[in-house]
């Protein structure tokens, strides 16, 4: 018998909440188990609650937690191809194999997703344009279907759900385990050069005489308006070669004073992070960073996991939590798409603490999954509600204009229509899920709202729970 | 190197300890009913830490297997350096109450089959003069309360005996280590809403590790409930038995 707790579950922005009865399986059995006690309920697996919506929620259904099932099966340091179950996390996988000269072929921001979390999403990092996503470098997924057979795919063998899988937000089952390649390094230190870009036109120009670099990313003011808007610091790094000399580590003595106070939650400023305070950290960030071409050499964790430096980082923003945007809009050589939501945003009043700009390279997926060739800009903003909402309705037309598209592991609000002109993709994703999930055994609260399960499966959306 | 052996390696203290103990360099043996399940575990340590491991049926209510399945363990192994007896299940006490049947597995699990492991893991150490037995006890020992004496009662039993035992290997080389757990963040606790804090088995397991190094022979984790359970051991009966406890 599973053994279910009434939780309430939230996403990294903590809006929206809503509630579900959850298990924590402990044993590869145990998933089997808590789907055959579901008592009529759709099911969601739930890694570590890193995508920021409502995609990892499912009101009133039962969430299978899948953290503890974290076993590494096996590694061959020969070729680098490691198997491990879903609930492995990316940090654990450093942790294990960087000391080995071995790293996770695509990271994100944070180290805190699972690799079934960054299979469902098919996440990207800062080389995307060189390495693809994450699904690019997962050659085998052990997968927990409706009917509560476990499937082994492929890209040969059911092929079909294997990309519906890839990027299918976790609805059409639960990824058990899967086959991952890591690529080889020979030191922990990442070879740095930031370049302060000036304006939109100074990062395109940058980005393009980049691309020899394997990550690249570039912080964007998004505050700044007229000649200056787009301004911003790009960065491009390569792994080191051994040997290398390491710099100061001032993201530690961050960590030291900020992170205590956020374990212990007595503080959860709605506040803090305003519109004075986004602008003089923009402005500081940017000044802090001399003019041309910087050298340097970081460690791989504030190079690629900045935040990760700060525990519950999205307390910040406070009870009321935040809200992603992350659109890709296909290449064009004036702009216009990034242009105008450039102006729509720092004209609106609201400002984007953290918010970057990347090029993304060439994709090959036929499901959900979210990088397409083009610019991709990603910013957070502090829950304002209503009017923040209203100001991301008119960027999404923007967005669907340029034939551009939502990331959804980050998207909390789109609406089913913008969604689905977004991803004309959907509905032959969607028959692929129907044929192994016939009765909408999965589901979540992000599929209800995009139509991407059955709607009979159940009725009612997110209910957001006292803040 | 002599083994680490985990006696209920699938419940995750097991797990955790048996990560700890490979990451400092033993070959671990993982004794399980779920072989397959403690096959998962022993690839998950040697993909890891590059340690030996190896999955062993064991059943902690199976008492006439324990000494001839860990006498092969050590045979093979050369030896049994630490000897972890991390089973137990505290079963439903309202259950108990209805069917004797239910309470003496419960006692089967946590004191008879806790005792036999240790007595048939104790003459191989003995023989070898060295080796630690430990024994995962727990706070609900520490105290008969209405709310769960029976897994209670053989957890207290199983702390008592290992008392003893300490006092016999004390001429033989054999260590005894008994570990007192309050609240540890496991499938046991995961439905219980509570507000009193949970340890994770991590931390758990790394403490106990320490203390088997450094040659504790009693501890209590979290620590705080030390002076908890010495509280709850001075009321007066009369007082105790009107808590809700």
């Amino acid at each position: 018998m599973t053994a279910w707790r009434e939780m309430t579950v939230e996403g990294w922005g903590r809006y929206p909440r809503s509630v579900a009865r959850c298990a924590r399986p402990e044993r590869l059995a145990e998933v089997g188990q808590a789907l055959a006690d579901r008592d009529g309920s759709p099911v969601l697996a739930h890694g570590l609650g890193r995508s920021y919506g409502d995609a990892a929620l499912l009101a009133g259904g039962r969430v299978v937690l899948t953290e503890r099932l974290d076993r590494m099966l096996g590694f061959d340091a020969s070729t680098g191809w490691l198997t491990a179950e879903a609930g492995v996390s990316l940090l654990d996988v450093i942790r294990t194999f960087a000391p080995r000269g071995f790293f996770p072929p695509v990271v994100p921001g944070t180290q805190l997703v699972t690799l079934g979390g960054a299979l469902a999403a098919d996440i990207h990092g800062k080389n995307h344009h060189v390495a693809g996503s994450f699904s690019d470098h997962v050659r085998r997924v052990h997968l927990l279907v409706a009917d509560g057979r476990t499937v082994v795919c492929d890209r040969e063998h059911e092929p079909e759900l294997f990309h519906a899988t890839v990027g299918g937000m976790g609805l059409t089952g639960v990824v058990l385990s899967m086959d991952l390649q890591l690529v080889a390094i020979e030191s922990p230190w990442i070879e740095l050069e930031t370049v302060r870009v000036s304006n939109l036109d100074h990062f395109f120009e940058v980005s393009a005489g980049s691309e020899a670099w394997p990550y690249t990313v570039s912080w964007i003011d998004c505050a700044a308006t007229g000649k200056a808007m787009g301004r911003g610091v790009f960065m491009r790094g390569r792994h080191a070669g051994p040997g290398a000399a390491p710099s100061g580590r001032l993201i530690e003595r961050l960590k030291a004073v900020v992170e205590p106070l956020l374990d212990a939650r007595p503080i959860e400023p709605d506040w803090l992070l305003n519109r004075a305070t986004i602008r003089a950290f923009n402005e500081t960030y940017f000044r802090m960073h001399g003019r041309g071409v910087q050298r340097s050499f970081v460690h791989y964790e504030p190079f690629f996991f900045p935040l990760d430096a700060v525990k519950n980082w999205n307390r910040l923003y406070g009870a009321r939590g935040m809200m992603q945007y992350q659109p890709v809009v296909p290449p064009d050589p004036d702009h216009r798409a990034m242009r105008t939501i450039l102006e729509r945003i720092s004209t609106s009043g609201f400002a984007s603490f953290l918010a970057v700009i990347k090029e993304f390279g060439e994709s090959h997926h036929s499901g959900l999954s979210f990088p397409r060739p083009g610019t991709t800009l990603a910013l957070d903003f502090p829950n304002h509600g209503q009017p923040l909402l209203d100001l991301m309705d008119t960027l999404d037309d923007v967005v669907l204009d340029a034939g551009g598209r939502l990331y959804l592991g980050k998207d909390a609000r789109v609406t089913r229509e913008r969604f689905q002109r977004m991803y004309p993709e959907w509905r032959a994703w969607r028959a692929v899920r129907d044929h192994w999930d016939p009765d909408g055994v999965f589901a979540s609260d992000l599929g209800r709202r995009l139509g991407l399960v059955q709607d009979g499966a159940a009725p009612t959306g997110p209910t957001r729970s006292a803040a | 190197m002599s083994a680490v052996v985990i006696l209920g390696a699938t419940s995750r203290i097991g797990q955790a300890l048996a990560r700890e103990f490979a990451s400092a360099g033993f070959p671990v043996v993982l004794c399980a009913r779920d072989l397959a399940e403690a096959g998962r575990i022993a690839a998950d340590v040697t993909t890891r830490h590059g340690v030996t491991a190896e999955a062993v049926a064991f059943d902690a209510c199976d008492f006439s297997s324990h000494g001839p399945t860990l006498s092969d363990v050590a045979r093979r192994f050369g030896g049994i350096h630490v000897g972890v007896i991390a089973y137990g299940d505290m079963g439903d006490q309202g259950e108990s109450e209805l069917d004797f049947a239910a309470a003496r597995r419960v006692i089967d699990i946590n004191f008879t089959g806790a005792a036999s492991a240790a007595e048939a893991l104790y003459p191989l150490m003995a023989a070898a003069r060295g080796g630690t037995i430990v024994g995962v006890a727990s706070v609900a020992g520490e105290r008969g309360r209405r709310s769960n004496y029976v897994y209670g009662s053989a957890k207290g039993a199983f702390a008592m005996y290992l008392d003893g035992l300490r006092g016999r290997g004390h001429k033989d080389g054999v260590r005894v280590l008994t570990v007192k757990l309050g609240f540890v963040d496991t499938r046991m606790t995961f439905p219980m809403a509570t507000k009193i804090p949970k340890a994770s088995p991590e931390a758990a397991a790394r403490a106990i590790r320490e203390a088997v190094e450094s040659g504790v022979e009693s501890m209590f984790y979290p620590p705080f409930w030390a002076p908890v359970m010495a509280i709850i051991r001075a009321l007066p009966p009369a007082l105790m038995k009107r808590l809700p406890l």
